[in-house]
């Protein structure tokens, strides 16, 4: 069945491959980006050739404002939202002792509350019509730590207790919050970690390296199926089993 | 629109927005309690008035509403400010 979904942070890495994903599973597709209006267009471009149907829609998504814009005109284009898939990061990495409150601030922003505006913002239509997905992308750092990241694993944890809480509010409506949790994933975002951080993470996993944007995507492009809808308010690692 | 007029067009959205049992609306039944309608239940109902009789229903006056009587008030009164 054909839903419509949004994908935040549609424009690159996850974002990017996840909107393609849905898109080949018959969805209609919003790709969402906040900078990157030319990688937008090409996603939905890319999407367009190969048959499916998407739009690109550029918005601040940590402002409530521009999100309730971009929520008319994704509804007005496409119809109700009944996937969405928050995955719109940044980071700003930095230990502790020199991370300024800007730094944590913007990540906290534009991962966490932006989670909870978007999520708010689509509530009303999912539960009208008793169907919805939500897949939120969190991080292995935000279950197990990572230094250098406190403010960007304290978002990603943060979005872990907000899907679980959100997840035992609206399940017994036919609506289902997941997580999905990435490890090194090779993304702009991983580009820019050093050589030895990367070789380091690598020899952690027991797949021996990095992993595809589109191995994430297929997780979420499964949770966001019909298939899914016995699974709620859980979190899955996509890491090449680096927690073991 | 008068009273019964409200109370008309509510009970329709309890029966086909909350799917809630026509036989047991009545002005006296409480919505948790005798319509056994739980919290969540109570939000998605304001969201229904509010889109059926296009009155906005601020939080605090929300928690007023216990039985169907008290809603139907509530969006009455709205109606006539």
């Amino acid at each position: 069945m054909s839903r419509v979904a949004l994908v935040t942070g549609g424009s690159r890495g996850i974002g990017r491959a996840t909107a393609i994903a849905l898109a080949d599973d018959g969805h209609k597709v919003a790709v969402n980006y906040a900078r990157g209006a030319d990688a937008a267009a090409a996603v939905v471009a890319e999407i367009g050739d190969a048959g499916g149907e998407a739009i690109a829609v550029g918005a601040d998504v940590s402002d409530p404002d521009a999100v309730d814009t971009m929520m008319e005109t994704v509804s007005t284009e496409l119809g109700p939202i009944e996937i969405l898939v928050n995955n719109a990061g940044i980071t700003r990495d930095g230990l502790l002792m020199r991370m300024s409150l800007d730094d944590f601030d913007a990540v906290l922003a534009t991962n966490l509350r932006s989670t909870f505006i978007c999520t708010k913002a689509v509530l009303r239509g999912m539960l009208r019509s008793k169907w919805g997905r939500i897949v939120n992308v969190s991080s292995v750092s935000g279950i197990a730590g990572n230094p250098g990241q406190a403010n960007y694993a304290a978002s990603k944890a943060g979005v872990i207790g907000f899907s679980k809480s959100v997840a035992k509010e609206i399940g017994s409506r036919g609506l289902t919050v997941n997580v999905v949790a990435p490890g090194f994933v090779a993304t702009d975002m991983t580009g820019e970690l050093s050589d030895d951080v990367l070789s380091a993470a690598v020899s952690q996993t027991l797949v021996g390296r990095v992993g595809r944007a589109e191995e994430v995507a297929a997780m979420i492009k499964f949770l966001a199926s019909e298939e899914a809808a016995y699974i709620t308010g859980q979190v899955f690692r996509v890491d090449g089993g680096l927690s073991l | 629109m008068d009273r019964s007029a409200v109370a008309e067009r509510l009970e329709e959205v309890l029966v086909t927005e909350l799917g809630l049992d026509a036989d047991k609306i009545t002005e006296e039944a409480n919505f948790e309690e005798d319509l056994e309608v739980d919290s969540l239940g109570v939000v998605e109902l304001l969201m229904a008035l509010e889109d059926e009789f296009g009155v906005q229903i601020p939080d605090e006056e929300a928690e007023n509403i216990g039985t169907v009587g008290q809603a139907i008030d509530l969006v009455y009164g709205k109606l006539e400010s």
